[in-house]
Order: C-alpha cells, then structure tokens, then sequence
C-alpha cells in the first residue's frame, strides 16, 4: 500500500493525475469520432460513387489496421510534416508534436470508424415513412432532421455507442508509447523506478476495470431512461 | 519506395510472425472459449462466477496492460522462474500466446454463449423425447447450432485478434507492426510503411472475412 501513497514516496497522486489524462483522452477522441462520423456517415448514405468509395475506405481502413500502426503514422508522421512546413520557413530543430492531441486524435480516428457503421446502422434502421410523414408535414429540413431523425437515430444508436466508449477507452492504453502520461505510461514508469511491475501492472488494470465498469454502468442507465418506446 | 524493397524479406518474415500469432491465439482461444462458455450456463453458481468474471476481466481491461502482466509482472515471482513454467514464460513469443488466448478466449466464450442461448428449445425437448442421451445432443444438435449462430461475431473478433497481434511488437517481438516500426524510425518514411503494412493487414482481414463468408454458406447447405 506504501507503493500507492500521495506525496513524494508513493505513485499515488502521480496514478490518480494519470487516470485523469485517462478519462480527457478517451473523451476528447469520443467526440473527435462523432464528429468525423457525422460527416463520413453522409459520404456512405450517399449516392454519390466518389463519396460513397472516401466513407468506404475510411471505415475499412480504419477497423482493419491495428490501432498502433495507425499511431505510429501519426506519430512519426504528424511531426514529419510540422518539421517539414518548419524548414520552408527556415526552423530546422526538431520539433516534437503536442502528444496528448496525436494521441487523442489517432484514437479519434479509429473511434470515428467504428462510430460511423453505429450511426450508418441507426440511421437506417428508422423507418421509411418517419422521413416520408416529416416531409409530408411540410417541415423544414433542418427541423425534421433534429427533431424528427436525429432523436431516434442516437435511441436506437446508444447501446452500440457504449460499446464505442469502451473500445475508445481501451484504445488510449496505446498511446503511452508516444509518450503521453496516461496510466498505462504511468505505470510503466512506477514499475522501472519500484522494480515492482506486477504491482503496478494489476494496479493499471484495476482502474481500467473501475473505468469501464462504471462507465458501462452510467450507459445501462441512460439506456433504460430512452428506452420508454418500442 | 527503395526502403521497403530492400525490407521486403523482413516484411516477409514479420507476416509469418503476424500469422503464427493470430492462428495459434484464435485456436486455443476457441476451446477456452466454448469451455467457459459452457461453465457459463451451468447452474452451479461457482462454476457460473468463475466464467463470469473471467470474462468481465479479461474485456474490461486493455489487452496491453494483460501483456504487461503476464510479460513483465510474471517474471517477478520467484516460485513461477523456479518453475517449469518459467520455460515458457521467459520467451515473449509464448507470453504473447498465453495473453491474446486468454484475451480472445474471452470474448469468444460471450459469442458462443449467446449461440447456445439461441438455441430453440423445442428443438433439444423434441431430442429429449426422442430419447437421445444429454452427451450426444450438446455434440450432435446444440454444438452446431450455436456455432452456425457465432459464426457472423466469430469473424469479427478474428479481426480483432489479428489487429491485437500487434501488441506482440511491444515485448521486443518482430511482428509486421514491430517492422514497420523498426523501418519508419530508421527511414522516416511513415507514409509508405503505413500504406505498405496497412495492404497487408488488410489482405488478411480479407481472407477472413471471405473465409466466414464461404464457411457461412457451407453450413447453410448442410
């Protein structure tokens, strides 16, 4: 227990800071994911060929991939490309990029793929004549697609983003090889500095757990409140 | 491009790696799986928890921190070197086996146990009344049954287990990820590798997918 105490002695303080950069990332990639979904969503319902091949291409590539491939292309590449524009302006040091943004938004991307095939599923899953009977009330796009649509698409589509929110969760766990603080890399430091990696390991595994259990705990619920019809 | 010519035969030989892992992983994952999805619907309540929480552990937590575990932690203790085991667990080769089996394991014992649980129950009354002994109806009539049902699922974590081999380049093992590494950080050349890599995998995940598909079709004929 002495290993887990707060201040100077003990990894207690520096897990729970860890944790936090946890939660931050996996969020922030949730959301870089819902955004890239909406759009790529559109490119696969639509009947556009072009698009429909881009939305393709993205869900396939980024569900097929492992996720530390993905990353190390970030990684590596994103800071290319910084040095790259850098040098045409005349800075030649190495530069290194912002870890916490690589990591949330290679975790992003990957999160957006899985996004896009929940929401591409919900949306299609509502019937044909919800979009025919808005229409036919005269309703704006605009409003029969947030007031009519959309409400049913993210019930129908809640369970499935739950199941997103853990992968995306999981995920973050591999962006501690870009250096980023979050409790995997925390854990790897504590256990180098203790010699104690077993310790620190099963500790790293236990806030997961505690992570995805409560988490998966607060979707149930939020299931149960938007379940009322059907 | 000359970069990934001249590492071609080490693309080569990080694919076979790539391969061995996923294959070796998916089948003892296979019988860890129907075995813990069978103590799952037992009605004994030990035997119940133990397979529950089995797999509530092992799909809590990322597959990195239980290769970490297994890899580094195990290792720590004295009576596991002094063991037989340590003969294996010394190799991260077969620490990468022992983890993506009981990872995979887990999520497979969920597949088929919500197979079994799909299973009509008119179906094993009418074999009841037939007569049939409890023994050949799990082999003969619920055992194919609940793995034609898995069969969509299964595919699915076959691709999973086949990007989660790629954690196998985070304990020193050469694996298509742990190459493609190796080449950008000597090369920089991150684009290529990934596109060069990413066909790859996704060639093999092609393979599976078609695989599930032709043995889908082939059940269905029987």
């Amino acid at each position: 227990m002495e290993l887990l105490s707060f201040g100077d002695s003990g990894w207690g303080d520096e897990l729970l800071r860890a944790t936090v950069v946890t939660i931050a990332v996996a969020v922030v990639a949730l959301f870089i994911g819902f955004f890239f979904a909406a759009f790529i969503v559109t490119f696969k319902l639509s009947k556009n060929k072009i698009l429909n091949f881009l939305g393709n291409a993205y869900t396939i590539i980024f569900r097929g991939v492992p996720e530390l491939l993905i990353i190390y292309l970030l990684f590596f590449g994103g800071s290319g490309a910084v040095m790259y524009l850098a040098k045409i302006f005349g800075y030649n040091d190495y530069i290194e990029i912002n870890a916490f943004l690589t990591g949330a938004l290679s975790i992003g991307i990957i999160s957006g793929a899985y996004s896009t095939e929940v929401l591409r599923g919900a949306i299609q899953s509502v019937k044909k004549s919800q979009f025919e009977s808005a229409e036919a009330l005269g309703l704006k796009k605009i409003v029969y697609f947030f007031k009519v649509i959309m409400p049913q698409v993210l019930r129908i589509a809640l369970p499935n983003i739950g199941n997103v929110w853990q992968i995306t969760l999981k995920d973050t766990s591999l962006i501690s090889i870009t250096g980023l603080v979050e409790i995997m890399r925390q854990s790897y430091m504590a256990a180098g500095f203790t010699r104690n990696p077993l310790f620190f390991y099963l500790f790293a595994g236990f806030l997961y757990l505690i992570l995805t259990t409560f988490s998966m705990h607060i979707f149930n619920k939020l299931e149960k409140k938007y379940n009322f019809i059907q | 491009m000359n970069s990934i010519i001249e590492n071609i035969p080490k693309l080569l030989k990080a694919s076979i790696l790539t391969i061995e892992l996923t294959l070796i992983s998916l089948i003892i994952g296979i019988f860890i799986g129907l075995f813990f999805a069978i103590l799952r619907l037992s009605k004994h309540k030990l035997l119940f928890s133990i397979s529950y929480y089995y797999s509530f552990v092992f799909r809590g937590t990322p597959l990195l921190v239980q290769i970490f575990i297994i890899y580094f932690g195990l290792a720590q203790l004295e009576f596991i070197r002094e063991s037989f085991l340590w003969f294996f667990l010394k190799k991260p080769f077969a620490c990468a086996i022992l983890a993506f089996s009981l990872n995979t394991g887990a999520y497979t014992s969920e597949i088929f146990r919500s197979g079994f649980e799909k299973v009509d129950k008119s179906i094993i009354e009418a074999a009841n009344a037939l007569g049939i002994p409890n023994f050949w109806i799990f082999i003969k009539i619920k055992l194919p049954i609940a793995i034609k049902q898995s069969l969509p699922a299964y595919g699915n974590e076959m691709i999973l287990m086949l990007k989660g081999t790629s954690l196998a380049s985070t304990i020193t093992l050469i694996d298509l990820t742990g190459a493609a590494k190796h080449i950008i950080s000597t090369n920089f050349n991150p684009v290529e590798v990934f596109i060069f890599v990413g066909s790859i995998y996704l060639f093999f995940t092609f393979l599976i997918h078609n695989l599930i598909k032709f043995t889908e079709k082939k059940m269905r004929h029987n």
